[in-house]
């Protein structure tokens, strides 16, 4: 589940109490020697359910001729993993490879806990979109991680109720705003979809595919554009359905959500390539009444979409075995076997393009029987995600959304008031931990 | 007249020796705070209920039937939570119990001699050393959590059972406590006069003053095993193979799987159903230890 409430709530905890005692700093000892020859082990911190399976291909596979043995430790997912690696790394005892997802990768970096390992990775950059490799790189020559899925964002509809309600569906965000209101007037308890304040990273794809680059790096100086134009676009254009009062304004991700999700009161929902999953166990009862069709354009005839979601491999600083855990990297979301399994056993959907249109992706996930080219689609939407722009402090910046956007959803206020509250708050926590600030 | 008569007769018979010396009074409901803790009752027994019920449902039923309607699957939940990755959940529960159970009997321990060491023994510097710990008691365990595992990884323990032992076995609050009623319950003649007896202070320990304050261990016992038993923290940030997860990390898992995966819910709920059933049976089995306050009468004042 993205970046939900209680997630929130344990980062948070977690947060203040490495906040507290970020002055225990900890002179440690460990020597990192060269890679040495022989048997090397490595531990693997992933919250991917299946991952040991997989890495049990390894394992027994190209992992034994090398003598490399990857130990799973499964964790929970979210900001405080983050948290969790960067205690350890503290203590100079991160594991070799952790999973970030990739709006974490700058705050990793610029705590210097993950390696580069541009030279050990190969040609592993052809694999992936440009779009989602540039992640990885965070601009620079260095390579930080290897992809391992992403979240393409797309649209979700009833089609059963589409037609009974005598809606279309859009393609431009002005025709979705027409639907909205249409079925409002058609059938004034149900809502098209609703704005959820809980959901940071929703809003972050949403101005993504409206062109905004929230953090951008300017010689060694970070430049914030939070509420530039085309974030303050998505806002307002939520903020005026939300005060309308054409959509619902209540979080995702809750029981009453799901209820209105099964039961036929939301129709539509804007989500990314892994909503099959949260729609299997959300709305059981609507099976094969769904269809995918791309985002809406914010004009006619685009073809942008944003991310939601979406994780990555990465070796950290404190890894032994640098160069064997890169390779292992490489292997996990490059391999045709094990991007097969990755799919069967923990339902990714990943970054490698080649993997998106083959194996486990030829047929249509269960939930949608009713859509056979499910996957054909999302690989052409996948490959129309607009770059990302993340910097090192995306967990104060999503903090602060929730708290500014979970009012103004509430209060039907204004959503600019609260996008500059976030800006500001964003730019601040910045400058607090001594980066640079371009105006 | 006669079931007046019957019921006027009933004290008399000396059952409750309490209420013998007076005729028995209507007895009168104050009608405020019993509703008052009525009301309380009921806020803290509502989710209970919740998870009780949400727990007997399938997936399928989860949020789609009414709250408190039981569901058809609470077997096929705890089926499918026990092959859950191989029975993960209950090696959990065996991590819970270790911990919990070890660390709380190891805390009482600690508790026991430095509670009744400052309660007992006259020696510089007693009250500053108690105003420490009082200020131990004021101190989050969230706050110390991070430090703790810094400290650990500098021993190398990070990752193992004992990072997780250690730090929970010096309870500060347990220690006030058990200092308190060792004042209380245990009365410094009783200690002197082992002392004239030649008894040594071991043996004082051990013989006399430790039975007396078994009431008040007990309690130390329950606090900190329910503490340990909930701590999320300091395992979270401890523990990186979930084999020696508690449940309260493992559960966590469950529920943050990454966002392409949705949350198992029932799964989480039934286990964390599961998992408030050590608690409570806990609970009753040592609730009789408190009624030993009586052997606190060894002197009469």
């Amino acid at each position: 589940m993205p970046n939900t409430k209680r997630r929130r709530l344990v980062a948070t905890t977690v947060a203040v109490a490495l906040g507290a005692t970020a002055l225990a700093a900890c002179g440690s000892s460990g020597d990192t020697g060269e890679a040495a020859s022989g048997p090397v082990s490595l531990t693997y911190w992933t919250w991917t359910p299946g991952m040991d399976k997989v890495v049990d291909l390894w394992n027994k596979g190209q992992g034994k001729k090398e003598q490399i043995t990857v130990t799973v430790k499964k964790q929970a997912s979210g900001d405080s993993l983050i948290t969790k690696i960067l205690t350890a790394h503290k203590a100079k005892q991160a594991p070799d490879l952790v999973q970030a997802e990739y709006q974490a990768l700058p705050t990793l970096v610029s705590n210097d806990a993950l390696a580069d390992i541009s030279k050990n990775v190969g040609d592993a950059k052809n694999e992936f979109a440009d779009g989602v490799w540039q992640q990885t790189t965070l601009g620079t020559d260095a390579v930080y991680a290897i992809p391992q899925d992403i979240g393409p964002m797309m649209f979700y509809y009833r089609q059963d109720l589409f037609k009974k309600y005598g809606l279309t569906v859009p393609t431009t965000w002005d025709q979705f705003a027409e639907t909205a209101r249409k079925l409002k007037k058609a059938s004034p308890d149900t809502d098209l979809t609703t704005f959820s304040a809980n959901d940071s990273g929703l809003f972050a794809g949403l101005a993504q595919q409206a062109g905004a680059k929230w953090w951008t790096a300017s010689g060694n100086k970070w430049k914030v554009g939070i509420n530039d134009a085309a974030s303050q676009k998505v806002a307002k254009f939520w903020g005026g359905l939300v005060k309308e009062g054409v959509i619902d304004n209540q979080p995702m991700y809750t029981p009453a959500w799901n209820k209105a999700l099964d039961t036929g009161k939301q129709i539509a929902w804007v989500s990314a390539v892994w909503a099959p999953g949260t729609l299997t166990t959300a709305a059981p009862d609507t099976k094969g009444k769904w269809a995918m069709a791309p985002l809406p354009q914010w004009s006619a005839g685009e073809n942008v979409t944003g991310s939601w979601g979406g994780s990555s491999t990465a070796v950290t600083t404190d890894s032994k075995h640098q160069a064997a855990a890169a390779e292992f990297a490489a292997w996990l979301n490059t391999d045709k076997d094990a991007l097969n399994a990755l799919a069967k056993e923990s339902g990714i959907y990943p970054a490698s393009k080649a993997a998106q249109t083959s194996g486990a992706f030829l047929t249509p996930p269960d939930y949608f029987a009713n859509q056979a080219d499910f996957y054909t689609q999302a690989a052409k939407i996948a490959e129309t995600t607009a770059p990302s722009a993340w910097g090192p402090n995306v967990n104060v910046a999503y903090a602060s959304f929730n708290d500014a956007f979970g009012a103004a959803a509430k209060n039907k206020s204004d959503f600019a008031a609260a996008l500059d509250s976030m800006q500001d708050e964003t730019v601040a926590d910045l400058k607090k931990q001594g980066f640079g600030v371009a105006q | 007249m006669s079931s007046l008569a019957v019921r006027k007769a009933a004290p008399a018979a000396g059952t409750t020796p309490g209420t013998a010396q007076g005729p028995p009074l209507h007895r009168r409901i104050a009608l405020v705070p019993t509703v008052t803790l009525l009301l309380g009752a009921l806020y803290c027994l509502l989710p209970v209920a919740w998870v009780v019920i949400a727990s007997t449902k399938s997936g399928h039923e989860l949020f789609s039937t009414f709250t408190f309607l039981p569901g058809s699957g609470f077997t096929d939940n705890v089926k499918e939570l026990s092959t859950y990755r191989d029975g993960v959940y209950w090696k959990w529960m065996g991590n819970s119990a270790l911990y919990a159970g070890l660390g709380a009997l190891l805390s009482t321990a600690v508790s026991a001699v430095s509670g009744y060491a400052l309660a007992i023994y006259r020696f510089r510097g007693r009250e500053t050393l108690f105003n420490l710990l009082l200020a131990g008691v004021l101190m989050p365990p969230v706050i110390l959590a991070v430090p703790q595992y810094l400290l650990m990884a500098k021993a190398d323990l990070t990752g193992s059972q004992l990072s997780v032992l250690l730090p929970q076995i010096l309870a500060p609050y347990g220690v006030y406590l058990a200092r308190i009623y060792a004042a209380a319950a245990v009365p410094s003649d009783v200690v002197e006069a082992g002392r004239m007896d030649g008894a040594s202070e071991w043996r004082i320990f051990t013989r006399i003053a430790l039975p007396m304050m078994v009431p008040g261990l007990v309690t130390v016992f329950l606090f900190q095993f329910v503490a340990v038993w909930n701590n999320f923290l300091l395992p979270y940030i401890m523990l990186s193979d979930d084999e020696k997860f508690p449940l309260t990390v493992g559960l966590y898992t469950l529920l943050e799987q990454g966002s392409n995966t949705p949350a198992l819910y029932t799964l989480v709920i039934t286990g964390a159903f599961l998992a408030v059933l050590p608690l409570i049976a806990l609970f009753l089995v040592v609730q009789r230890f408190w009624s030993l306050d009586l052997l606190s009468g060894a002197v009469k004042s």
